[in-house]
Parts: structure tokens; C-alpha cells; sequence
């Protein structure tokens, strides 16, 4: 594909690693954040680098009405884009809390306030009869857990309209992937205990690359992740009910 | 976003001593401002206490490594501190560009190596890192960001520069490299049968190079003391393409009993390394990285001392009295039969402007010693003696057990150094275990 690739929450380790190698291939890059002044730096060492085309831009999920504009200047700066990748999320401190905003912060950071934006991506594609949308879900959500259940039901709900999306477009020559982390070392998880089998920014970046280049619908990564999450997905809600998991 | 907190028990590269530390990892450049005495950590790669602060917060500086410009007609490259020295060489030598110092591990960040002023092969030419860097931002304790420089709060630069990190969290660093014709370099051995023959090849002018290092055999004794090869280093064109590993080739994947660096087999190994190296007499092409680096090679070779650790010890003595005091400092280390393997000895040219810089015009010697509990702290004390009648130094960012009033006696710019902590941070928020220990943030 010749055209560019927009990263939507750009400022994520994963994102950032995706996008290294993206630009030491070539690709001509759009990044996307809540952050531009830290975007900056990033695209900064990517054209020192590499010396490939990055641009910088504003994206906030909280800010619906600004998405068209954004996307305008994506299509403005660059002519043509074919493949997005979706990054921005929010843990926070209260992924399980109750009360308050937070529960609605959340469901906007990681899928209600991602939708417009990517809505918009979409119709392009499916118009054109090309390119390539890539969500990062999350294991947390294949499965409601007393610990970060808002957060999952985000992510599980996103991971849903994915898939709603990918039935839709199925035959219109536009993929739609899922990609689903399981423990990153990013600042999310830094210092949290109980963690295992952290992987690497680097190596979720390369399976963000291989996934936007072609291969399954949805993508858990590392791969392991897969037959845990079946496992879990297994356990009967009578039993799963009184885990403290 | 909070920044999580990591609990550690956290090490130098010498893995003695050991600490309990918090650790905290910002992702975004300008979370920096927020950590007001947290101290900077890189790489690890210094030895002692440097980047340790005992029950303290250290601030990872390893995801903030984001090359921000560079300028093809000046060299000058701008990145931020947690970047490597090995990724900078990697992005550049095929460009034709090379670090203008390294030190003998290309596994340091910009901040660590600017922290500690660096020096490499080259000092005798080119002088320490610290003159190849045209500004620098630091956020400190207390005045906030300030960028300095030699022309710009050069107070500030030269208490930075070499400050161990104590005047606050370096953030970009400004480095401006060097052109080289290619990725090679010419490289020539001189053997020395002792220390007097050693010493005077470093004096030779017909063997003057860019780059000079000695090994030296710290385990030979009476006529052969100060047994060591002389290489010589200079940068030669050639084709494009010489192997520059930007990770080890080999990981050592845990502790080597103590044994294995015990005083027979450094000894064999020394013999063995000797009679190799001293037959290069001819020129030879080499690549960068084995000349530079013999040591990234193997990742982790710091667990091949086992679970105690070692010390590096690193002195410099001026020229009028290193004849003598690397011949007792030698003669010390050879009968405690205290195992070095690759210690190194180096001419250095003239003190730079850093305030708690380490060169001196003179020789250095550096030597790495398994820790033995007290028998090694004796020969420590022993040595600082020697170094101290030589009026001569030891470097902070390899040490871990100096004493106060021997740091005082050796660093005699230490009240101007005061004189910007004092001001940058007045409450003396900013410490480590380096600086605890040597009292540098006491009376601030």
C-alpha cells in the first residue's frame, strides 16, 4: 500500500514502537494524540532517524466534534490514508470504580469516544474498497473481573464493535483487526505487582506491524495469551462468580 | 498519567553494594518537571553508588530516548538523556559520523555518560565528553528547566557536567559528533615487558594516535610488573558495512561461582592474552566495536565475579609522580593477589573545566577486583593512600567506598560545585548514596 498510516494515541509505547518501524520502512506516518507537544519529539526522532514523512496532530476522544476536522487534515496532508491503528486508552487509577466520573472517563478513553473518529475512517474505506482498521482491545475484556471491570467492559465493548465492523465491511476489500494485549511494560503496568510474562513495547510494536500487514481477524499478543483467555472464557459463571481474579 | 513506582533492590554495574530503592519511569519529556529530587538513572553502568539513593526514588531515564534534530553541516546532534551512545553510533557510523568520546562500554545513556564526564581513548587529543556539547537542559530541584552551556550559565554546565546527576535530572543533551572517513580504523600493538617501557611508549611521539590504551597484566610480578600491550587506534576509509552490534553477542545468563576469577585463572588468562595481543606489532584493520568495546561483547559480564560483586578502582596520578605510585599502587594489587583481568592504564591530557571532572593530565589506571568483604576494603584505603600522596584522584563513577576527607584532599573545585547545588538546590532535595557517602550534599 502506498498511502499513509494514521496512529490514533501515538504517544503509547506500543504505538511509538509500531511506528519506528513503520518510518524505518518508509511509511509516511500520521501521529495522532492528546499530547502534540510530546508527538512532536516523537516525530522529531523519527524523521532524525529515518528521514520519512511524520506529521503531527491533535486527536482527543473526548472531543468528538473536532474528529472531522482532524481527519480532513490527515486526508490534507498526506492525499490518501489505507490504514489506521488505534492505540489510545486510559487504565486510570479506578478501572473497577463505582461511582462518580470516572466509570464514564473510561468508557469514553477506550471506546465511546474512539468511535466517531474511527466511524469516519471507516465510511473513507468502504467507499474507496480498501485499507485497514486496527483496534487494540485488551484481555481484559474478554471477561467481566471484579479488578478493572469498567475498564474491560470498555475494551470488551470496543473489541464488539470491532467485530460488528468487520462483518460489515467483509467483502468490501477493508480489514478489520483486534488486537488484543495481554501485560505490556509500559507505564501502565510499571511497578505493579502480581504481574507475569510482561512483554516488551518493542516486541507488541513488531506484532502491531505484522497484524496492519495481513494475517488473522483477531490477534492476541503474546500469542499464549489466546489459551489462557479460552480458559477463563471456559470457567462456568457459577464458579467464575466467586473467583478473585 | 501517575507514574507507577517500582520497589528494587537495586545495584551499579559492579552489583556491590546493593540498595533498597523506588524506582519511577516517565514515558513523556515533561513529566520530568514534576520530579524534583528524584535522581536520574541510565543504564546502570556505573560501578559504585552513583545512581543508587538507598530508601530513595530513582527516575528511569530509559524510555525518554528520542532523537529531537540533527544538523549535517555542524554534527551537532540533539537527543534526550536516556538515549545510548550504542544507538546514536548505530544511527550514525553508516552515515559517517562517530561519537567525539566513549567511554569502553557504548551501553551508557547521553545523561550518564554527561553526569559523569566520560573520557575514552581520545582524552589525550579531544578531552571529555563534556567539550563536544554545545548545551544541555536540566531540570533542577529547585530553578526548574534551565538549559546551559560554556556559554550559556556555564556554572551551571561545569557543575553538570561530571556532578553525577546531583545537580538535577538531565533532559537533552546537545552532542556534537565527529566525522570519520569510515567505519574502520587502523589499529597497532606495542608489547611492554614493564612499567618504565610502558610509560615511555606513551611518551614516544613517533607513536602518537588518536585513540591509546594500554592493558595491563595487574597480576605480574618483580622484573615483568606492569607487563601490558600498547594499542593504538586511528579511523582509516574503507567499505561500508563493518559490523556494529547494537546488543551483546553472548549473554553471560547468571552468577559464575567466585572461582571462576580466581587469582590462577586471571593469571592464565593475562599470560594468554599477552602473548597474543603483543605479536600485532604489524597494523591490522579493525572495526569499531572490538577496539572500543571488547567487553559488550558478552552481556552481563558483571555476574561473572558471582553473587559478592567486584569494584572497579580508577585513579589518576600526574605525570611527575605516576612512575612511582603506579608501581606501588601495581605492586599493592599484585600481592594481595587480588585478580584483574583487563585492567586498563591510559594517558590523559589536561583537566577540563568540570567542576568534579575526573581527568588530570597524568596516567589512569583502572582495575576490576572481586568484592572480598574487608580484605578488599583494606587494599581500597591502601590504594587511596597511594593516590592521595600522588596527589593524584579517584573517579566517582566508578567507586564506591571513598571517604570524605580523601573525596575533599582530591577534588579541589568541590566548593564551586557547592556553590551551584547551593543555588539550583537550596534544600538539598537532590541525593544519592555517592553523595551521602562523600558528604557532597551535606552543607549545600
Amino acid at each position: 500500500m502506498s498511502g499513509a498510516v494514521l496512529i490514533l494515541g501515538a504517544g503509547s509505547p506500543m504505538a511509538r514502537e509500531a511506528a519506528r518501524l513503520l518510518a524505518q520502512r518508509g511509511e509516511a506516518l500520521f501521529l495522532a494524540g492528546h499530547d502534540p507537544l510530546e508527538l512532536e519529539r516523537l516525530a522529531a526522532d523519527l524523521r532524525v532517524r529515518w528521514g520519512g514523512r511524520v506529521a503531527v496532530g491533535r486527536f482527543d476522544a473526548l472531543d468528538p466534534a473536532s474528529h472531522p476536522a482532524l481527519f480532513a487534515r490527515v486526508l490534507d496532508e498526506f492525499g490518501e490514508l489505507d490504514r489506521v491503528l488505534m492505540a489510545s486508552g486510559y487504565l486510570g487509577p479506578a478501572p473497577a470504580a463505582l461511582e462518580g466520573e470516572e466509570p464514564g472517563r473510561i468508557l469514553a478513553l477506550n471506546f465511546s469516544g474512539l468511535l466517531p473518529m474511527l466511524g469516519l475512517c471507516a465510511a473513507h474505506f468502504e467507499r474507496r474498497g480498501s485499507g485497514v482498521i486496527l483496534g487494540i482491545g485488551s484481555v481484559a475484556g474478554d471477561r467481566g473481573r471484579q479488578s478493572n471491570f469498567v475498564y474491560g467492559s470498555a475494551k470488551g465493548g470496543f473489541a464488539l464493535w470491532l467485530q460488528g465492523l468487520r462483518n460489515r465491511l467483509h467483502g468490501t476489500g477493508v480489514r478489520v483487526v483486534t488486537f488484543k494485549p495481554g501485560f505490556v511494560d509500559t507505564a501502565m503496568t510499571f511497578g505493579k505487582p502480581g504481574l507475569f510474562l510482561v512483554a516488551s513495547p518493542e516486541a507488541a510494536g513488531a506484532a502491531l506491524v505484522r497484524a496492519l500487514d495481513g494475517g488473522p481477524d483477531i490477534v492476541y499478543f503474546p500469542a499464549f495469551w489466546c489459551v489462557i483467555m479460552a480458559l477463563i472464557r471456559a470457567i462456568p459463571e457459577r464458579i467464575f462468580k466467586g473467583m478473585k481474579l | 498519567m501517575d507514574l507507577g513506582t517500582a520497589t528494587a533492590r537495586i545495584s551499579g554495574w559492579g552489583r556491590h553494594p546493593v540498595v533498597n530503592g523506588r524506582m519511577v519511569r516517565p514515558e513523556r519529556y515533561h513529566d520530568l518537571a514534576a520530579l524534583p529530587g528524584t535522581l536520574a538513572r541510565g543504564l546502570g553502568r556505573s560501578y559504585g553508588d552513583a545512581a543508587l539513593s538507598q530508601d530513595g526514588t530513582l527516575c528511569s531515564m530509559l524510555r525518554l530516548n528520542r532523537m529531537l534534530a540533527f544538523d549535517a553541516a555542524t554534527g551537532v546532534l540533539v537527543a534526550e538523556a536516556g538515549l545510548s551512545l550504542a544507538e546514536i553510533a548505530a544511527q550514525f557510523l553508516p552515515r559517517g559520523w562517530f561519537l567525539p568520546v566513549t567511554p569502553g562500554t557504548k551501553f551508557v545513556t547521553l545523561g550518564g555518560a554527561l553526569a559523569a564526564d566520560v573520557h575514552g581513548k581520545n582524552h589525550h587529543l579531544d578531552g571529555c565528553i563534556s567539550a563536544h556539547v554545545p548545551w544541555l537542559e536540566v531540570f533542577t530541584p529547585a530553578a526548574g528547566l534551565r538549559r546551559c552551556g560554556p556559554e550559556q550559565d556555564p556554572d551551571l554546565f561545569w557543575a553538570t557536567a561530571g556532578g553525577m546527576g546531583l545537580t538535577g535530572i538531565i533532559g537533552t543533551v546537545a552532542l556534537r559528533l565527529k566525522p570519520v572517513p569510515g567505519p574502520w580504523l587502523e589499529v597497532v600493538h606495542r608489547p611492554a615487558r614493564d612499567l618504565d617501557q610502558i610509560l615511555e611508549l606513551f611518551a614516544d611521539p613517533a607513536l602518537d594516535a588518536p585513540y591509546s590504551v594500554a592493558w595491563i597484566d595487574c597480576l605480574a610480578k618483580g622484573a615483568r610488573l606492569g607487563r601490558s600491550v600498547l594499542m593504538l587506534g586511528r579511523h582509516i576509509a574503507g567499505e561500508p558495512g563493518a559490523p556494529f552490534p547494537a546488543s551483546p553477542r553472548f549473554e553471560l545468563p547468571c552468577d559464575l561461582p567466585a572461582f571462576c576469577l580466581g587469582a590462577f585463572n586471571v593469571r592464565l588468562f593475562n599470560s594468554v592474552f599477552y602473548r597474543i595481543n603483543a605479536r600485532k606489532t604489524q597494523p591490522f584493520r579493525s572495526a569499531l566495536d572490538p577496539f572500543f568495546y571488547p567487553l559488550d561483547a558478552v552481556g552481563h559480564w558483571n555476574r561473572a565475579y558471582g553473587r559478592r560483586g567486584f569494584v572497579q578502582y580508577q585513579c589518576v596520578l600526574p605525570e611527575a609522580s605516576a612512575r612511582e605510585g603506579l608501581r606501588r599502587i601495581l605492586e599493592a594489587v599484585s600481592s594481595a593477589g587480588s585478580a584483574s583481568f583487563l585492567a586498563v592504564l591510559k594517558k590523559l591530557g589536561d583537566a577540563g573545566r568540570g567542576f568534579l571532572s575526573f581527568p588530570i593530565a597524568g596516567f589512569t589506571l583502572a582495575l576490576d577486583m572481586p568484592f572480598r568483604g574487608e580484605a578488599t576494603l583494606a587494599l581500597l584505603r591502601q590504594l587511596d593512600e597511594l593516590v592521595l600522596q600522588g596527589g593524584g584522584r579517584v573517579n566517582l563513577c566508578k567507586d564506591a567506598h571513598l571517604g570524605r576527607e580523601a573525596f575533599r584532599a582530591m577534588y579541589p573545585r568541590l566548593d564551586a560545585w557547592l556553590a551551584v547545588k547551593r543555588r539550583v538546590d537550596p534544600e538539598g532535595l537532590l541525593t544519592s548514596s555517592l553523595s551521602r557517602r562523600l558528604g557532597l550534599t551535606e552543607g549545600a
